[in-house]
C-alpha cells in the first residue's frame, strides 16, 4: 500500500502546454503515472502529449474524471490555480512552483481549510508512490517499491534519503515533499498521520529545516502514537540567523526554528536522529532489522 | 528585501501612519538645508543602514542648530557602524534621515508579520517599546499582545480597540489608534511586505501617537508585482558577491569559513554545510545553482566562489535529477580550465550519468578529486582546505 497517490489516481497537469509542465509530464507518464489531461487556459479542445487540454479545472474534472492535479504554474499565477483546483473539489493537488508570494498563500490556506482538497506544496518536488504513481518532478529511477515513508521540505534531500534507501535495498511506500515555503498545504504532522496509519509503511524518514516550528509539533504528535521507528534529520545546523537559506521558509528568526531546538524536539519524542543526510540510509536499515 | 528607515517612512506616511517630518541627507550639506528647513528646536541626525542597534552604536545624535546638525552628519557619514545586527564588520553609512526631535512620554513596540503556524498576518504590541521584541518574549512574554488578523475580513475595529487598550492608552489616544493601526495594516497587505516594525511607536506630549522608527522588510517572492518598491533595493546594503550572485539566479550567501561549496536544491546545501562542519571545517557560504543550472550558471557560480579571498578548497555537491551529471561535469570542467582554478575541487555527484560525469572530470586532466558520497568528500575538502581548525 501507500498513501495519498497509487496506480488508480488519475492526474490532471495544470499549466499543461508550458515548458516545465510538458517535461514532467512526459517524465510522468513515462513513469507510469495515470496522466487523463491538462489544463491551459485557452488552448481547451486541443491535444497535448495525446492527452486532451482543457480550458478549466472543473471541465477537465468532468471529462477525465481526475482525482488529482500537478500545478506548473508561474509564480504571479499559482495561488489562482490551486484555488481553481479546490474550487473544482479534486481531492488533491500538488503545486511544484516556487516563489508564490507568501500574502496569496495565506488567501489559500483560508479557503484550503474550509475544502475537501489536500494541497502538497507549493515549492516542493511533489509525491510519489514507487513504481505505481509520480506526480512531480522527482527522478523516478532512484526509487524502489517498498515499506518506508519519507516526508521532507527539500527536494535534492529527499533524493538523497531515497537514493541510499534503494542502494541498500530498502524500498519506499511513498515520498512526501511538502515543500519549503512557510506557508504549505499538507505537512510534516499530517504526513506523519497518513504514515502512521499505513499498514505497509513500516519506518518513516522525516527530513526538516531551519525555520517554523513544523519539525517540532510532529514530533509532539510522534511521541505519543508512533510506535513505527522514525529517523530524522535537520538541514541548517550550520545555517546564520536571521538569512533565508535558499528556501522561503528556511530562516531562523527571533531566535526561533534553530536547527538546535528541532533536534531536541526530536530526541524527547524517541526519533531516531542522525547528524548528517549522509547516515539515513543505514539509520532506517538498522531499524528495521 | 529590506529598505531603510526613511524608505519605510514615506510609505507608511502615503497609507495615513503619523511620521516625524524629515528628509534624507546624502551630504554634510544637505543635512544642513534639511535641518534649517525642518524649523525644530531640536533636530535628529539618524544613520540610515539596514541594521538595528543604531543609537547605542553612535550612529543617531540629537542637534539643536542646522550647523550642529550638519557637525554631526560629517561625523556619520562615512563612518562603520557596528552594532548587534550587523556583524562584525558593521555598515559603513551613506545616507543620513534629519527628522524633528519630539517630546516623547511613551514608547510603545507594533509589528505585522505573517505567524506560520496559523497562516495569518498577526498584530504584535508591547508597553516596552524601544526594546527588541525578541528580549521582551524571553523576559517578559506575557507582555505581548498578539491579534491575528482573518485574511478575508482584514484588521477590524475591535481588534485595533483591543490592542490600544491592552497598551492602556485612552481617551482621545484610543480613538486615533485604530485608524493608525488599519494604515499600517493596509501597507502591510498592499506592499506584500514580510515585516512591518514600528519601535518604538511613541505618544508625544502633545497626545499624538507617531511612527519614531520604521523597519519594512518585503517578501521577495511579492516584488515581482512591486517595481517601485524594487527601485528602493540599496546595494551598498549587501554583500558584493551576493549581488553579483542574484544577477545569475544564484542564491548565494557568503559565511566567514575556508570550503566553498556548490550545491543544487536549499535543504541539500545547508546540509553540505552542515557536513563540512562536522568534518571539521568551516563552510566559506552557501550557494544553491538550482535544480536546472546550465553550464553558463555553474561557470558563475564558481567565479563567485573563487572570488571570496578565504577560500581554500572548493566542494562540489550534486544530486543530479533532472541536472545531468555530464552537463554538470563539462560546465565544471569548462570553468575550471577558464578560470585557471588553481585550489583543489572535490566533486560528489550522483544521479543521472553519474559515469558519464565522473569520466569527464578524469579525463579533464585537471586536479579533480572525486568523492564516494557525501561525507568521504566533505572529509576529503576539509583535508584539502588545511585540516581543522
Amino acid at each position: 500500500m501507500s498513501v495519498l497517490v497509487n496506480e488508480k489516481t488519475r492526474v490532471l497537469v495544470q499549466g499543461f502546454t508550458g515548458r516545465e509542465g510538458t517535461f514532467h509530464a512526459q517524465q510522468m507518464i513515462e513513469y507510469g503515472t495515470n496522466v487523463v489531461g491538462g489544463v491551459t487556459p485557452g488552448k481547451g479542445g486541443t491535444k497535448h502529449l495525446e492527452r486532451p487540454v482543457f480550458n478549466t479545472v472543473a471541465e477537465a474534472v468532468k471529462a477525465t474524471g481526475a482525482d488529482a492535479s500537478v500545478i506548473f504554474v508561474p509564480p504571479p499565477y499559482a495561488a489562482d490555480a490551486i484555488l481553481e483546483a479546490i474550487d473544482a473539489q479534486l481531492p488533491l493537488t500538488v503545486c511544484i512552483t516556487e516563489g508564490i508570494p507568501v500574502l496569496d498563500m495565506v488567501r489559500v490556506g483560508e479557503v484550503l481549510g474550509k475544502s475537501k482538497t489536500r494541497l502538497i506544496g507549493p515549492n516542493c518536488p511533489g509525491i510519489i508512490s514507487p513504481g505505481k504513481c509520480k506526480i512531480g518532478i522527482m527522478p523516478g529511477r532512484i526509487h524502489k517499491q517498498g515499506n518506508v515513508g519519507v516526508v521532507s521540505r527539500s527536494g535534492t534531500l529527499t533524493y538523497e534519503a531515497v537514493h541510499q534507501l534503494t542502494e541498500l535495498g530498502i524500498g519506499q511506500s511513498t515520498c512526501i515533499g511538502i515543500g519549503g515555503d512557510p506557508i504549505i498545504g499538507t505537512t510534516h504532522l499530517d504526513s506523519m498521520k497518513l504514515f502512521n496509519d499505513d499498514p505497509d509503511t513500516h519506518a518513516i524518514i522525516l527530513i526538516g529545516e531551519i525555520g517554523g516550528n513544523a519539525e517540532e509539533r510532529a514530533a509532539e504528535w510522534i511521541k505519543v502514537h508512533v510506535k513505527k521507528p522514525v529517523v530524522g534529520f535537520i538541514a541548517g545546523q550550520t545555517a546564520p540567523p536571521g538569512r533565508r537559506m535558499g528556501h522561503a521558509g528556511a530562516i531562523i528568526s527571533g531566535g526561533q526554528g534553530t536547527a538546535k531546538d528541532k533536534y531536541a524536539a526530536m530526541n524527547a519524542a524517541g526519533i531516531q536522529t542522525v547528524e548528517t543526510p549522509a547516515d539515513l540510509g543505514s539509520t532506517v536499515a538498522a531499524a528495521l532489522k | 528585501m529590506k529598505i531603510h528607515e526613511y524608505q519605510a517612512k514615506a510609505i507608511l506616511a502615503r497609507y495615513g501612519v503619523t511620521t516625524p517630518r524629515g528628509e534624507v541627507a546624502f551630504t554634510k550639506e544637505e543635512a544642513r538645508e534639511a535641518a534649517q528647513r525642518l524649523k525644530s528646536p531640536v533636530v535628529v541626525v539618524k544613520a540610515q543602514i539596514h541594521a538595528g542597534g543604531r543609537g547605542k552604536a553612535g550612529g543617531v545624535k540629537l542637534a539643536r542648530s542646522a550647523d550642529e546638525a550638519a557637525e554631526h552628519a560629517s561625523n556619520i557619514l562615512g563612518m562603520t557602524l557596528v552594532t548587534p545586527q550587523t556583524g562584525p564588520q558593521g555598515r559603513v553609512v551613506r545616507r543620513l534621515l534629519v527628522e524633528e526631535g519630539l517630546d516623547i512620554k511613551r514608547e510603545l513596540y507594533l509589528g505585522l508579520l505573517v505567524d506560520r503556524e496559523t497562516g495569518r498576518p498577526v498584530f504584535m504590541a508591547s508597553a516596552s517599546g524601544g526594546m527588541e521584541i525578541e528580549e521582551v518574549a524571553k523576559t517578559n512574554p506575557g507582555a505581548i499582545l498578539r491579534e491575528p488578523i482573518h485574511p478575508a475580513v482584514g484588521l477590524q475595529p475591535y481588534q485595533a480597540r483591543k490592542i490600544a487598550f491592552g497598551l492602556g492608552l485612552s481617551g482621545e489616544l484610543a480613538a486615533v489608534a485604530t485608524p493608525f493601526l488599519q494604515a499600517l495594516y493596509r501597507a502591510f497587505l498592499d506592499t506584500d511586505a514580510s515585516l512591518v516594525e514600528i519601535n518604538p511607536c511613541v505618544v508625544t506630549g502633545d497626545g499624538k501617537l507617531v511612527a519614531l522608527d520604521a523597519k519594512m522588510t518585503f517578501d521577495d517572492n511579492g516584488l515581482f508585482r512591486h517595481k517601485d518598491l524594487r527601485e528602493l533595493r540599496d546595494l551598498d546594503e549587501e554583500d558584493p558577491l551576493e549581488v553579483e550572485a542574484s544577477k545569475y539566479g544564484l542564491n548565494y550567501i557568503k559565511l566567514d569559513g575556508t570550503v566553498a561549496c556548490m550545491v543544487n536544491g536549499a535543504g541539500l546545501a545547508m546540509a553540505t554545510m552542515d557536513i563540512i562542519k562536522y568534518a571539521g571545517g568551516s563552510p566559506a557560504n552557501f550557494l544553491d545553482v538550482g535544480g536546472g543550472a546550465s553550464a553558463e550558471q555553474v561557470k558563475n557560480a564558481f567565479r563567485i566562489l573563487l572570488s571570496d579571498p578565504e577560500v581554500r578548497a572548493v566542494f562540489i555537491n550534486i544530486f543530479g535529477g533532472i541536472l545531468r551529471c555530464d552537463v554538470l561535469a563539462t560546465g565544471v570542467v569548462a570553468a575550471a580550465k577558464d578560470l585557471q582554478v588553481k585550489i583543489p575541487v572535490v566533486v560528489r555527484m550522483e544521479g543521472t550519468n553519474v559515469e558519464r560525469g565522473q569520466q569527464i572530470l578524469r579525463e579533464s586532466g585537471l586536479n579533480f578529486t572525486i568523492a564516494d558520497g557525501m561525507k568521504d568528500g566533505a572529509q576529503k575538502v576539509v583535508a584539502l582546505a588545511g585540516g581543522a581548525r
